[in-house]
């Protein structure tokens, strides 16, 4: 690789490099991306639903999702388009707690939200405790740029997994293609592997 | 589905630095040429990548500004004093240099030659760029698609591009730049003055009828207003495409 004559970059003592994947540099504050407007629909019109390969429909209204048990997780969070945030916290309801009892075959599921979003995950990276449903964030209410009032929270995929607004989850028998994972980014997004666009 | 721009690994390539140009006190554009360069759509973007004599690397995500030309992009940098990387590509950079790039990357805010209605284009800052690089591809294929620009910049002495603008607009071809400054206005201004709002929109947008699409850009507060009072105004959520920068990291 060539070298960048006279360039010597701007190391940070406090991001170890087991905590950082190759290409990000940690960031202090908590940049906002989205591919179109914030949606801001009532909460007494919210639910979340786990739909697709399953016995009947799941389908919880706000206050009976915020009946859940919850958990309260900190965690790195690594964006695509190079930040990560070290230590984020968040309150959220496990997935596999909207997943307990159900029964399925699907291998896959695509998170869909409010706005149109979606995106593509494989079910085992939803369970064993490796996903939330985030509805706070450093201890408030989830503002409405960063997802509220919940997102989903994948930290171990790149975070455009972490789908904003989240209102429920399709489980699918084959592997769906999201809105990033159609227009250039990765069907699975690990960032260890750096794995940003199509062909990574 | 609009993703098929992209084929097969985007690899790293060399990049030579051919011309370096000012544009105003805090940006720079920069030409590369970049032997194998598949083309590119405006609205995409690249990842630099900077590697220092220890090895150690350095990666930022910026949008082409330029109409797709050959073997040759250009990206105008904006200088942010706290950056690891802009400070680099603005101050250090010389003609002959080779970086690392590798792209284009993103099928979603891309211009569409085929849109039908009138498109708008609403920049923040050094935001105009990817508005830019559509501006100068509506141009190069001579299409009529009637295209306004809302342009925010806190002073006439930092929009970018501010003559290649107003050539564009002498075209007499439908494009139609719009400026709002939000620090201080010169003498004689014609133009708005305060910042991009709901109001301002209602008096520069299309009619949510005749409104093909929105392409937004800018600092995450100044597209989240405008977002937001596109759709007060009525325009459907879905065509509004956003991109976002903010001061992070640079």
């Amino acid at each position: 690789m060539p070298i960048s004559r006279g360039f010597r970059g701007r190391r940070r003592d406090d991001a170890p490099s087991d905590r950082v994947p190759p290409g990000q540099y940690v960031a202090d504050d908590f940049p906002v991306l989205s591919a179109g407007p914030t949606p801001r629909n009532p909460l007494d019109e919210w639910d979340l639903t786990v739909t697709g390969e399953v016995d009947g429909l799941k389908r919880w209204t706000w206050d009976e999702f915020c009946a859940l048990p919850t958990e309260s997780v900190t965690v790195d969070i690594h964006c695509v388009t190079k930040w990560s945030k070290l230590d984020s916290q968040w309150e959220g309801v496990s997935v596999d707690t909207l997943l307990d009892g159900v029964d399925t075959s699907a291998e896959y599921a695509v998170a869909f939200c409010d706005g149109g979003y979606t995106t593509n995950l494989p079910l085992e990276d939803l369970t064993g405790g490796k996903a939330w449903i985030a509805f706070a964030y450093d201890g408030e209410p989830l503002d409405p740029e960063h997802g509220g009032p919940a997102r989903l929270l994948v930290p171990h995929l790149y975070f455009w997994k972490s789908a904003k607004w989240v209102r429920g989850l399709r489980l699918t028998p084959t592997d769906e293609p999201g809105f990033w994972e159609q227009n250039g980014y990765h069907i699975y997004g690990d960032p260890w592997k750096e794995q940003r666009y199509w062909g990574d | 589905m609009e993703g098929t721009a992209l084929l097969g690994r985007l690899i790293w390539r060399a990049a030579e630095v051919v011309e370096l140009r000012p544009e105003t006190s805090q940006t720079k554009t920069i030409t590369f040429d970049v032997p194998g360069w598949p083309g590119h759509r405006a609205g995409q973007h690249v990842d630099v990548r900077l590697t220092a004599e220890d090895g150690y690397q350095a990666e930022r995500s910026y949008s082409i500004a330029s109409a797709a030309d050959g073997s040759r992009i250009e990206l105008t940098v904006e200088r942010l004093e706290d950056g690891e990387v802009s400070p680099y590509l603005a101050d250090e950079l010389r003609a002959g240099d080779v970086i690392e790039l590798r792209g284009p990357v993103g099928g979603y805010f891309v211009w569409n030659a085929h849109a039908q209605g009138t498109v708008l284009l609403v920049a923040g800052g050094s935001g105009i760029a990817p508005l830019m690089a559509m501006a100068r591809q509506r141009a190069g294929e001579s299409s009529g698609i009637p295209t306004r620009l809302l342009y925010s910049a806190r002073t006439w002495d930092d929009v970018i591009y501010r003559d290649e603008l107003a050539e564009l607009a002498a075209r007499g071809d439908g494009f139609e730049p719009m400026y709002t400054l939000t620090r201080a206005q010169p003498p004689d201004w014609e133009g708005y003055g305060c910042r991009v709002d709901t109001e301002l929109l209602g008096e520069v947008a299309p009619d949510p009828s005749e409104l093909a699409v929105a392409f937004v850009c800018g600092p995450t507060p100044f597209v989240e207003a405008v977002a937001n009072g596109l759709v007060e105004l009525g325009n459907a959520p879905s065509r509004i495409k956003t991109e976002r920068f903010g001061p992070t990291g640079g």
